[in-house]
């Protein structure tokens, strides 16, 4: 037993070591030259575009400017916007300051500009200014900032160079807008969709509620309360994310009000594990689920119909499914409404599709398994955390 | 040995469990039902989960086998396991809870925004769960070897079978109510048979003894030896032996004049009432005053007591911060506030639990030095009934005792395979049900076949080994991530590299043998005491010099974590 225990160490050291010498190492042997040549550039180029992916900021260009440096092959490198130079690489300060003339000299003409030593460097031996070239970088034909390459001395090959760095760098700022922007539009479809109680939800509530103001006073005033929460809390102007508890509360009053409309023609069944209430997740995703199996799904059928609503406890996960008997939908007209080519019944579930996505990555999407008459069953996974989504 | 009932009861506990969780999925809910479907877990019912978690084989058998053997300063693991607790309370419940973490790699990546801490994280994850995960197995070998008469290697094969096949068929989920369950069927196994002994053995034995002196066989008794073993007799004895005694075939009564008696592997003797308990080599016999030393003495190392009391002390206390299938249990709480009532509860419920092996510990010193002379101390808890109870009641304390071990076993291997299949599959793996099950496959062999190999080791040790992994990994980071915003994820990684590195070096070198006395052994043996000051000054030290590379919203993770819920305002988007 000994002996094997330690014939184990020894391998798991070997392993270990081995393993550790090849992650330094990084197969850094391995390819051609050119192969090689090329694998530094490409990576460098990716690194950089990793921090650019952030936007024009100090900190994105104190971390791009250096391997933006090492593509320029330069001595030095700078990073400005409109307000000034952001961060340099191996430019200190007091040269750092020298270069703001030709930088904004490029911003302000879109030109690059060369810097004549005569003017700018200082006199001493490996000064980083002793030559070199400022490009502006433009963001859909805007100005938003310049690219400092110095030293040793300004070339035509430097120039070319540097101006097709700056254009990299464009593009990835360029994509960074996307980014916000695409961000700016899911917000906006939150906002569209907490304000979009449908008009034919509130005529049905509020028909039900009348249907009982004679007949059982008590039993409509309950349903006028569970009406006013509903709105409230679908107009409330809250975080983007919510716990699981908050989110049934909210369908609890929306069943509510569908069973005074329904009375005994929905039956629903609802388990929830208890240990999934305090789930994160985007606010206004369970409801309009449950909406769409009552109104798509139950509405449309003659019989009566039955509803049930099961979030398990699944390690990291909830899942959570809704499932109708309803009239249920045709498979390839759900799977374009899905993936946004057809607008129309079920929209809401592309948006919440598309929302869990956004938030917890592309394998969290709804699955939806139906067929005509064949009624529905919806689910959806809801990791336990994830970064960047809390309360 | 074979006792239809004490088998009929360890089959009982895992087709009860099984049920139990089968039933307590399809509670169906009515419509009215629907507010008391979304109610939240009570403290009172999570805080039994959670001590049905982590009440393992340790504290069942384990306790109460080393204190047997290595005197009352075993106990101290009882107090650092209950303990534990009140750092995770003061420290570590509540802003864990409202970060809303649900595993610790999950709070490294989400403190420190850095998914290679992540990884490392997750590997700390699986050396922690597969070091505790060993001596649950050999537990199960030891109940099955007592109560069935079989070779130990059948317990190990059969339990980690049971938990694989249990969690990759999806049929043993960490459900909070059949966890609660597990903790009262633990407290009744134990609680039960020791207050009924304590009755029945008011006699001599607890009268005054001389405290120098070994304990004594109050009746006759027959000892086995499963392995071989040197034999160390004080005055002239005539037992009755069935084996081999000094290489030759015995079968009848012998006269041990005094001096050393080789005796062969499956050996029975058979001692006469009121001889004092033979020393044996690998483990010498206590006198009284030894035995009563509250220092820890493992594995007969005398030397260095105190520093290896301390270094139980601090791997326990500040283990069960780290443990990864206890914290799990926290996200069921509604909010910090709830996550700290179930913490006090927790103490409460452990303390109530952690009398009860101290009394078996005592019943088996006067009732049981048989066992003490066999070696066989971690299976006091299961035999002393029949030995100090006649008949049925004896069988049926056995019964109830065995099957509390089995529920041990079965609740916190199950725990800790989810924990390790989930780690792997999340974050090693690709994501997904497949990987899962494959996940919890591949890890309940590899420790299987470990158990298999590291046998012979007292249950205690190893998990105390695991408590000390723990703390030196995850306890500093924790600790840090929440109290302190300097630190940064490279300081952490440093630290948890470190930490975990060092003290799992310094257990797998004990296990193979490295550092058998002295300085080595406790610093090998017992390594919290310093890597544990190691991992917080690499966790502090690499932050500070690594300040670059703090996150850059620091001040809104401190306010997740501390903040609490009642004075937060909802955040106003757009």
């Amino acid at each position: 037993m000994r002996e094997a225990l330690w014939l184990s160490l020894i391998v798991a050291v070997l392993v270990i070591g081995s393993v550790a010498w090849f992650a330094l190492r990084g197969g850094r042997h391995l390819g051609t030259p050119t192969q090689r040549a090329t694998y530094e550039a490409l990576h460098t180029a990716s690194l950089a575009a990793l921090a650019l992916r952030a936007g024009l900021s100090h900190d994105s260009a104190a971390r791009a400017v250096p391997h933006l440096r090492t593509l320029l092959g330069a001595r030095g490198a700078a990073l400005a916007d409109l307000g000034g130079t952001l961060a340099s690489d191996n430019v200190d300060e007091g040269h750092a300051a020298l270069l703001d003339a030709p930088v904004h000299a490029a911003m302000s003409s879109g030109r690059p500009q060369t810097l004549a030593p005569e003017e700018h460097a200082c006199g001493d031996s490996g000064c980083p200014l002793e030559g070199g070239v400022v490009v502006p970088i433009q963001v859909d034909g805007v100005v938003v900032g310049a690219l400092a390459s110095t030293g040793p001395a300004s070339s035509a090959g430097q120039l070319r160079l540097a101006g097709e760095v700056a254009q990299f760098v464009s593009r990835h700022l360029e994509l960074a807008e996307l980014d916000r922007s695409r961000r700016r539009a899911d917000q906006a479809e939150l906002r569209f969709l907490r304000a979009q109680i449908s008009p034919h939800f509130i005529y049905n509530a509020l028909s039900a509620i009348e249907s009982f103001v004679r007949t059982d006073p008590e039993r409509a005033r309950e349903l006028l309360i569970g009406f006013a929460d509903f709105t409230r809390y679908s107009f409330r102007s809250h975080g983007q994310f919510v716990t699981m508890a908050e989110e049934l509360r909210l369908v609890d009053t929306y069943l509510d009000l569908e069973r005074a409309r329904f009375s005994d023609r929905l039956s629903i069944t609802l388990r929830v594990a208890p240990e999934v209430l305090s789930v994160v997740l985007p606010s206004l995703v369970l409801q309009p689920l449950v909406e769409n199996a009552v109104r798509h799904g139950i509405e449309p059928s003659e019989r009566s119909g039955k509803l049930s609503i099961v979030i398990a406890d699944a390690d990291s996960e909830a899942v959570v499914s809704i499932e109708d008997d309803g009239v249920g939908a045709d498979p390839t007209y759900l799977g374009r409404v899905l993936s946004g080519t057809s607008q129309g019944p079920g929209i809401g579930l592309h948006n919440v599709d598309e929302r869990l996505r956004a938030v917890f990555g592309e394998d969290y999407g709804l699955t939806i398994e139906t067929a005509v008459g064949a009624g529905t069953k919806v689910q959806m996974r809801i990791p336990k955390f994830h970064a960047g989504v809390h309360v | 040995m074979t006792e239809p009932l004490i088998l009929g009861a360890i089959v009982a506990v895992a087709v009860g469990t099984a049920v139990l969780g089968a039933r307590g999925v399809r509670v169906a809910k009515t419509p009215a039902d629907f507010l008391v479907a979304a109610r939240r877990v009570p403290p009172t019912l999570n805080a039994s989960a959670i001590c049905g978690e982590y009440l393992s084989a340790a504290s069942f058998l384990g306790i109460a086998g080393l204190a047997l053997q290595e005197g009352l300063g075993a106990l101290w693991y009882a107090v650092g396991y209950a303990a534990g607790y009140l750092v995770l309370l003061a420290a570590v419940a509540a802003p864990l809870r409202r970060f809303g973490a649900y595993t610790i790699p999950d709070f490294a990546e989400g403190r420190l925004d850095s998914p290679l801490l992540r990884r490392a994280a997750t590997v700390m994850v699986l050396v922690i769960c597969g070091f505790y995960l060993l001596p649950q197995l050999q537990g199960a070998g030891l109940t099955v070897q007592e109560a069935v008469g079989g070779p130990a290697w059948i317990g190990v094969v059969v339990l980690g079978v049971v938990v694989v096949v249990g969690i990759a068929s999806g049929g043993m989920k960490g459900i909070t109510f059949v966890q609660a369950f597990q903790y009262w069927l633990k407290l009744v196994a134990i609680a039960v048979p020791a207050l009924v002994l304590l009755m029945l053995v008011q006699h001599p034995a607890l009268t005054p003894v001389n405290r120098a002196a070994p304990p004594i066989f109050h009746k006759v008794t027959k000892v086995e030896f499963p392995d071989a073993e040197v034999v160390r007799v004080q005055r002239p004895v005539t037992v009755d032996a069935l084996g081999v005694v000094d290489g030759v075939r015995r079968n009848g009564p012998i006269v041990l004049a005094g001096g050393d008696y080789r005796i062969g592997a499956g050996t029975t003797l058979t001692f006469p009432r009121g001889t004092p308990a033979p020393s044996v080599a690998s483990n010498a016999v206590l006198s009284y005053r030894q035995w009563e030393l509250p220092l820890v003495r493992i594995g007969g190392h005398v030397a260095h007591r105190l520093a290896s009391t301390y270094g139980v002390v601090l791997a326990t206390f500040l283990g069960a911060i780290g443990l990864p299938h206890i914290l799990v249990r926290f996200y069921t709480n509604r909010d910090g506030v709830a996550a700290r009532k179930t913490t006090s509860v927790v103490l409460l419920l452990l303390a109530c639990f952690y009398v009860f092996p101290a009394i078996f510990a005592l019943l088996g010193r006067l009732e049981a030095p048989g066992l003490y002379t066999s070696g066989q101390t971690d299976s006091v808890v299961l035999a002393l009934p029949r030995m100090a109870a006649a008949g049925t009641a004896g069988i049926v304390l056995s019964a109830l005792t065995a099957a509390g071990a089995f529920a041990a076993f079965l609740s916190t291997s199950s725990g800790l395979l989810i924990s390790m299949a989930g780690a792997l599959s999340h974050d090693l793996l690709r994501r997904g049900v497949r990987s899962f099950r494959t996940s919890a496959v591949a890890a309940g062999v590899v420790v299987t076949l470990a158990a298999l190999l590291v046998g012979g080791i007292a249950i205690n040790v190893l998990v105390g080994w695991a408590f000390a992994i723990a703390a030196s990994s995850f306890c500093p980071l924790l600790l840090l991530g929440i109290w302190w915003p300097g630190l940064t994820w490279k300081g952490a990684l440093l630290g948890l590299v470190l930490g975990g590195g060092a003290s799992s070096l310094g257990v797998v070198l004990t296990i193979a043998g490295v550092g058998k006395s002295g300085w080595p052994a406790v610093l090998l043996g017992e390594p919290a005491i310093w890597t544990v000051p190691l991992a917080f000054a690499a966790m502090v030290g690499g932050s500070l010099l690594t300040r670059r590379s703090l996150p850059r919203d620091v001040t809104r993770k401190l306010l997740a974590l501390h903040l609490p819920e009642r004075v937060r305002v909802p955040e106003v988007s757009g």
